[in-house]
């Protein structure tokens, strides 16, 4: 029934669309994945899905197309409620994924991007507040063994992306944004999430998304991008 | 929870706006404790640590911060009026929405009123494009909600009643019912509903306001919403 009526657009190396890949992968849902050349070259059906923001990752359900990762995930959780449970059930719990879900995405990704993008006295700067932002995103974790508990959940599926991201981006710039000094737990958490097999196997290779980084930090300091 | 719930807000904020007419439809008990953001409460700072901001709303022993996160717990928490829809697709919309106000809207209008030159024209042009896409979502609807007001009128609270103000005193005029009848005839009917006119301030009282912080906005940016 609903099942062949899924299809995904997105992009291979875009951590936001394996957030809902993953998500349509706990419920064991069957889709259709189309993989768009971002960002110059968009096809017409993403722009007609999507004409409001114009990004990926987009998924359509039955014709209807829905926007934004995160949203995209609640979505899914609220459509097929037989099987996997991705968001507490508990409101505050669910406030907590929610909130927490934002933190990552407006404190911790925009202060990796800082550090990646910065250089001298102003790098150091983005360096400590990202650290101490990531000190933060610990407390939500403190010594479970995934932010879901004992199970993956909402908040692991919106948080592994920077899992996969700091490792990578520490190398290039040689700093250290998450170590055992400032967010030991979260530390160890990367290790388990990006051992979860679902996960692991989804994950674009990593020297490929080393060499993009390295190519789009390039264009940024010349001005590219 | 039969305990009455405390939102620590102010009247000035649109963000403590949602939170608070979000318990208003709810016919929630609260206790409204006004915050002097000048000088922050023992309270404030240990229920939202992290980003020392209003709204929080205290529940039973827990802190509920970040206003539209609020208003979903409100919704999820409390009986009575259905603030997000009860369709999966309709409720996922509603939330895409409402990000789009905080993310593109907002951001943009703000801008605009506190940039001069090039940059307020790029702004300007910006604010123009977010408010046409959000005009366009009302299709023919009373409210964005549909008959009653929702999930996404809240978001846009401030596209209601605080745009208008902010315009005003920084001397554009963006928001008018030449360029945006609908948007216009909706923000009345906001403005209109019980449980949000008994959140609002004066409108004096917020002009005034605003025009007193006008210089210090301009220089940092910032919003100032004792």
């Amino acid at each position: 029934m609903a099942e062949k009526e899924v299809k995904l657009f997105g992009n291979w190396a875009s951590t936001y669309t394996l957030r809902v890949e993953w998500a349509l992968k706990l419920k064991g849902i069957e889709y259709e994945y189309v993989n768009e050349d971002i960002p110059f070259n968009k096809s017409e059906e993403l722009l007609r899905l999507n004409p409001v923001t114009k990004k990926i990752p987009v998924l359509v359900h039955n014709g209807k197309p829905l926007a934004e990762s995160l949203v995209i995930i609640e979505y899914i959780d609220d459509t097929w409620t037989k099987g996997y449970s991705i968001m507490p059930k508990d409101p505050y719990d669910r406030a907590q994924a929610r909130f927490w879900a934002k933190f990552a995405d407006d404190k911790c990704m925009s202060a990796m991007y800082s550090v990646s993008t910065s250089s001298g006295e102003a790098q150091q700067k983005m360096l400590q507040e990202a650290r101490e932002a990531f000190q933060i995103l610990e407390q939500a974790l403190g010594s479970k063994k995934f932010f879901g508990g004992d199970q993956i959940g909402y908040l692991d599926l919106a948080i592994t992306l920077l899992a996969f991201w700091i490792p990578i981006l520490e190398e290039i710039v040689s700093v250290s944004m998450v170590d055992n000094e400032n967010a030991p737990l979260l530390k160890e958490w990367f290790t388990r999430i990006l051992d979860v097999d679902m996960i692991k196997t989804s994950l674009p290779p990593r020297d490929k998304m080393y060499e993009l980084s390295k190519q789009r930090r390039e264009q940024f300091f010349s001005g590219q991008i | 929870m039969a305990e009455t719930a405390k939102l620590l807000g102010t009247k000035g904020s649109p963000y403590s706006h949602r939170a608070e007419v979000a318990l208003r439809l709810k016919e929630a008990n609260f206790e409204f404790l006004h915050e002097d953001l000048a000088h922050k409460s023992d309270m404030l700072l240990r229920y939202n640590p992290i980003h020392k901001k209003i709204p929080v709303l205290v529940h039973g022993e827990k802190s509920i911060v970040e206003s539209l996160i609020v208003v979903e717990y409100v919704d999820e928490a409390f009986d009575g009026y259905a603030i997000l829809p009860s369709d999966p697709y309709e409720r996922a919309m509603a939330r895409f929405w409402a990000r789009y106000i905080d993310e593109k809207v907002i951001p943009a209008f703000w801008m605009s009123c506190w940039t001069d030159g090039e940059m307020q024209k790029g702004f300007i042009a910006q604010a123009k494009e977010t408010l046409t896409t959000l005009e366009g979502q009302l299709k023919g609807k009373k409210f964005f909600g549909g008959d009653s007001i929702g999930f996404v009128d809240l978001a846009a609270g401030m596209v209601a009643f605080w745009f208008g103000i902010l315009q005003e005193v920084a001397g554009i005029n963006l928001l008018n019912e030449e360029d945006y009848p609908v948007l216009c005839r909706w923000a009345d009917d906001y403005c209109s509903i019980e449980p949000v006119k008994e959140s609002l301030l004066d409108r004096k009282l917020l002009v005034a306001h605003f025009a007193s912080k006008k210089e210090k906005i301009f220089a940092t940016k910032a919003p100032v919403y004792d």
